[in-house]
């Protein structure tokens, strides 16, 4: 068991086209680590300067980490997280 | 009464085809929401490039010269997709005094590569019945490309 992280078509690039890929960690923090070392480089894409990035929306188990901790999110095995970029612009 | 398309010579291969209805209902939409943004999403079966149930979307900025999907009604919208099959084929927003071409903000934010960006300017209507221009890019990897639009009845 571990936790999925689903992955959004724009950053497939950095999973060689996988939809999910699994990691384990306790927070949020440790399951980026965790599948970055595996995955290099897709990790940046969510995290900058030790934060989430602005226009990155993630959700643990249908919650918005932003109001469970952002980065130090508890997560579980069998814990889904969904990373989802925000559609904006201007 | 509305123009499609403008002075940049779109690529002859790519297109969008869209019914009527759905332009004149992002249209719409960008009018009552002038002068902040109007933002939404033309949902479709995967695949299939093919725009079939249009969802206004909030703009969380609510402002004349930003968007911003409201993140949990975007989750949701992500969700429901996922459970119908379906996928973003359009991605339209609103400039109400700039022309209807991405901005950088536009090109730099755009996060869904597969899907159509419809530009619509309400800077020459306001509110009324002025003129309004649709205008299609598709923008991958920061690069912007204008398609025609095929307006299918």
């Amino acid at each position: 068991m571990s936790v999925e992280v689903r992955i959004p078509t724009i950053l497939r690039t950095f999973t060689s086209g996988a939809k999910a890929v699994h990691g384990n960690g306790a927070t949020l923090q440790q399951v980026l680590d965790d599948i970055e070392a595996r995955n290099p480089g897709l990790k940046d894409r969510i995290v900058e300067s030790e934060a989430l990035r602005r226009f990155v929306n993630v959700y643990v188990n249908d919650e918005d980490v932003r109001f469970s901790g952002g980065l130090n999110a508890p997560t579980a095995d069998g814990d889904v997280v969904v990373v989802l970029p925000a559609v904006a612009g201007g | 009464m509305y123009q499609l398309a403008g002075g940049i010579a779109p690529s002859l291969t790519a297109v969008l085809k869209i019914a009527r209805e759905h332009v004149e209902a992002m249209i719409a939409h960008a009018r009552e929401d002038h002068p902040d943004e109007a933002c939404g999403v033309i949902v479709g079966p995967e695949g299939s490039d093919v725009p079939t149930r249009l969802v206004r979307m909030i703009n969380a900025d609510r402002s004349p010269t930003f968007f911003r999907f409201d993140p949990q009604e975007q989750f949701a919208l992500y969700k429901a997709m996922g459970t119908a099959g379906e996928e973003i084929v359009v991605v339209y927003h609103s400039h109400t005094s700039t022309e209807a071409y991405p901005s950088r903000t536009d090109i730099a934010l755009a996060s869904e590569p597969q899907a159509h960006y419809v530009l619509v300017s309400t800077a020459g209507s306001g509110t009324s019945d002025g003129p309004v221009s649709v205008r299609s890019y598709r923008i991958v990897d920061g690069a912007v490309s204008e398609e025609e639009i095929d307006v299918t009845e």
